[in-house]
């Protein structure tokens, strides 16, 4: 009877002490908020390291990137706990720092001796910094992106094609390096006959409901001499948004959408580019560098028969690539906020940004990218290194949602409905966005 | 029998809880029982909409939540008003309501009237005409979108062999003027057998002493159809077009999954632009006051409509 109590009042003790235990561990357990993507999964792979040498469990919440926008600033804006951490689009950052969503993180980066400078600029600049150019800190550059081009390799390489194409524009058949050269090689590709299956010219971004459009006219504005306010006076946009560069380069993604994309492709974003390009739709493909992993593992499109390029130029040869990624910051809500700054300090990390890349995130840290090893790392290394150098981003304003909805209406309106002029388009765009800085006091 | 249970019923009481129960009016009880609904109703539909009401008066955005709320009046309920954007998402919801109201009508009522012929196998093909019905719009917005397709799409090449267009030409969702039309088909096709069954239900209520009189009568097919069928099931037909109006009017899904809205802001019907002004831009305030200015167009059509109704009915 004696025994049949210790043994009772032992498991009850090993009951009660495992079930404190799992207490305390979720108690500890952090929570990091992202987007549903490639990357997102080489970070739960990489985080389990810092469970590891920390105690501290780590759980995720990936949204797909449709609703990653809604989801998250609804959480944020709701002041929800819970995220602990999150890597919030570059364009949150002036929202996020106004409105006293993120943690500053100026004091702890001092405390922990990470400096900025460590860091690729135009990454601080666009993920990290508010207002931008100021030594204010919200986020740690996480997820370098950029947008950039994919290419059939195998497809450019064939004789009979390359003889054809010379014949025809008087220059070899090659990644282009000025965009009229992107769209001769796309009109040459549309609707042409391969291995027996009808291919097109190129994949861009149209679609509607988020920022497509957006990201991708802008990829070919900014090297066509688009600016979004005069440099010497902030906000004023008539004359720099609406300028003839700026027509021309509109123009020119219209006419790249109508002669040059697959049938139907009216409201394609990154995952309709992908499909396009692994399914061998197209010739070229304009997409972030995030896709690049997947693309290159893939064993129809990727290895040999996949070539990677730079933005190309415009025709003052000037040349920018849209920025894309994401900085990763502390959620100010959270009740974890110590936790989650041993995570930062983790992730900025050399061995662990040089296992980032590794996995497939693409690290930010200068000592990763400018390893002499870095651009023979993967064949996609150094268009990547290249595009991050010649970067420009949207808007980061607190008011970037309605700044963006206004260009996505715009731009979608004119390039693939059709309707007005891309003077039209970009005059309201003026128009609008004035109206948004005028609602915030700006102007 | 019952009366026994009854008393065995309140024998089993206990003492203390009877005489509590005892001393609740008919009317306190009723209350008692209705009053977590009404409580419900207040916390999750009443009150958001007071609340909506009052927002719609304000510059509130709910992403600004450090920011002062002012009163900036009527101004926000004048902007909408005065909003070119706003009018062409009306009208396109208009156009919506209009084609996919007058479609599923008369291709409802004429299934509906078919099926009440009771040919054989009429129950099969029932069940068969109701599927669509049944599925959940993400799966329809889904599903249509590939046989949209151009390239892949069944639908495409459906037109492609009546008309000896390329299929790829047939670009339903990219094309203007098609577009609209897209998202009027998959609604069609949707919701006609919920019509369907509706004007079913008027049809099987018509006593058939009447058509035996019609009959006697030597009334010709046409005229029994026209004067018996039609006017006997006129108010379940517009029950149903009064019930596929208010949901039309606020379609969201299938236009967000078939064409977001686009191509530009050819499909963007009105609640895709609420939605977008109130989750995307932000502007709380000015969104509620474009949700109270539906509601209200709604409500009041809706109003007039069931006035209709009910003439109709006491005809």
């Amino acid at each position: 009877m004696k025994s049949t109590l210790k043994l009772t009042l032992g498991l009850a003790s090993a009951m009660l002490a495992s079930t404190a235990a799992s207490n305390v561990a979720q108690a500890e357990d952090l929570t990091l908020c992202w987007a549903a993507w490639d990357p997102a999964n080489a970070l739960v792979e990489l985080s389990k390291d810092f469970t590891k040498e920390s105690g501290i469990g780590m759980k995720f919440e990936f949204v797909p990137w449709t609703n990653y926008a809604d989801r998250f600033l609804n959480e944020l804006n709701s002041k929800g706990k819970l995220c602990d951490l999150i890597i919030g689009d570059s364009q949150w950052i002036g929202g996020a720092a106004e409105n006293g969503h993120y943690v500053k993180l100026n004091d702890f980066f001092d405390k922990e001796k990470i400096s900025m400078d460590d860091f690729v600029p135009a990454t601080v600049v666009g993920y990290s910094e508010w207002p931008k150019n100021t030594p204010n800190y919200w986020a740690l550059p996480a997820m370098g992106d950029v947008v950039g081009w994919t290419y059939r390799k195998d497809w450019f390489s064939r004789p009979e094609l390359q003889k054809e194409f010379k014949e025809k524009y008087g220059w070899d058949l090659a990644a282009p390096t000025t965009f009229d050269q992107l769209k001769q090689i796309a009109e040459f590709f549309q609707k042409r006959e391969i291995d027996g299956k009808t291919v097109y010219g190129a994949s861009i971004y149209t679609e509607r409901g988020s920022e497509g459009i957006t990201m991708g006219a802008m990829d070919v504005l900014y090297s066509f001499g688009f600016q979004y306010e005069n440099p010497k006076k902030p906000y004023e946009m008539e004359g720099f948004v609406n300028s003839e560069k700026s027509v021309k380069g509109l123009e020119f993604y219209k006419a790249l959408y109508d002669c040059c994309t697959p049938p139907g492709a009216s409201n394609s974003y990154m995952g309709e580019g992908v499909d396009a390009f692994k399914s061998g739709q197209v010739a070229m493909h304009m997409n972030f560098a995030f896709t690049w992993p997947g693309l290159q593992k893939d064993e129809n499109v990727g290895g040999d028969k996949i070539g990677y390029f730079v933005n190309p130029k415009g025709p003052d040869g000037d040349q920018f690539a849209q920025l894309g990624g994401q900085g990763i910051s502390v959620v100010s809500y959270s009740d974890k906020q110590e936790s989650a700054l041993k995570y930062i300090k983790w992730f900025a990390n050399k061995d662990v940004q040089a296992k980032w890349w590794s996995l497939g995130g693409f690290s930010c840290l200068n000592a990763v990218v400018k390893d002499p090893n870095f651009p023979s790392s993967q064949p996609y290394a150094q268009t990547f290194l290249d595009s991050m150098a010649i970067v420009k981003d949207f808007w980061a304003e607190p008011s970037y949602a309605p700044l963006l909805q206004a260009s996505q209406k715009r731009f979608h309106d004119y390039v693939v409905a059709g309707q007005g002029s891309a003077k039209d388009a970009l005059d309201g765009l003026v128009k609008d966005w004035t109206s948004v800085f005028q609602d915030d006091g700006k102007m | 029998m019952l009366n026994r249970t009854a008393d065995s019923v309140a024998r089993a009481t206990p003492e203390p809880l009877a005489r509590k129960v005892r001393g609740i009016s008919d009317k306190g009880l009723a209350w008692l029982f209705i009053s977590p609904t009404i409580l419900l109703l207040l916390a999750i539909n009443i009150f958001p909409l007071f609340w909506a009401i009052y927002l719609s008066f304000t510059n509130y955005r709910a992403n600004r939540p450090n920011e002062v709320v002012k009163n900036v009046g009527l101004a926000n309920y004048k902007r909408i008003l005065g909003d070119q954007d706003v009018w062409i998402a009306m009208q396109t919801t208009a156009h919506f309501v209009f084609w996919t109201i007058l479609l599923q009508t008369l291709i409802g009522f004429t299934l509906a009237w078919l099926i009440d012929r009771k040919f054989r196998g009429h129950a099969f093909w029932t069940t068969i005409i109701l599927v669509p019905m049944m599925l959940s719009p993400a799966v329809v917005g889904n599903f249509w979108r590939f046989l949209y397709e151009p390239q892949i799409g069944l639908f495409a090449y459906a037109i492609s062999f009546v008309s000896g267009i390329p299929p790829t030409d047939v670009q339903m969702l990219s094309n203007v003027s098609l577009a609209p039309w897209s998202i009027i088909i998959v609604d069609t096709w949707m919701w006609t057998p919920y019509v369907m069954l509706i004007c079913l239900a008027g049809l099987r209520s018509i006593p058939e002493y009447l058509y035996e009189a019609a009959e006697v009568d030597r009334a010709s097919n046409w005229r029994q159809f026209w004067s018996i069928t039609l006017p006997m099931a006129l108010p379940f037909i517009m029950l149903a077009v009064l019930f596929r109006g208010i949901e039309n009017f606020k379609m969201f899904d299938m236009v967000t999954l078939l064409t977001g809205g686009g191509p530009g802001s050819t499909t963007e019907v009105a609640s895709i632009t609420l939605k977008r002004q109130a989750f995307e831009s932000w502007r709380t305030g000015y969104s509620s006051a474009f949700a109270i200015i539906l509601f209200v167009a709604v409500f009041g059509l809706a109003n007039i409509y069931v006035k209709a109704l009910n003439k109709v009915k006491q005809r």
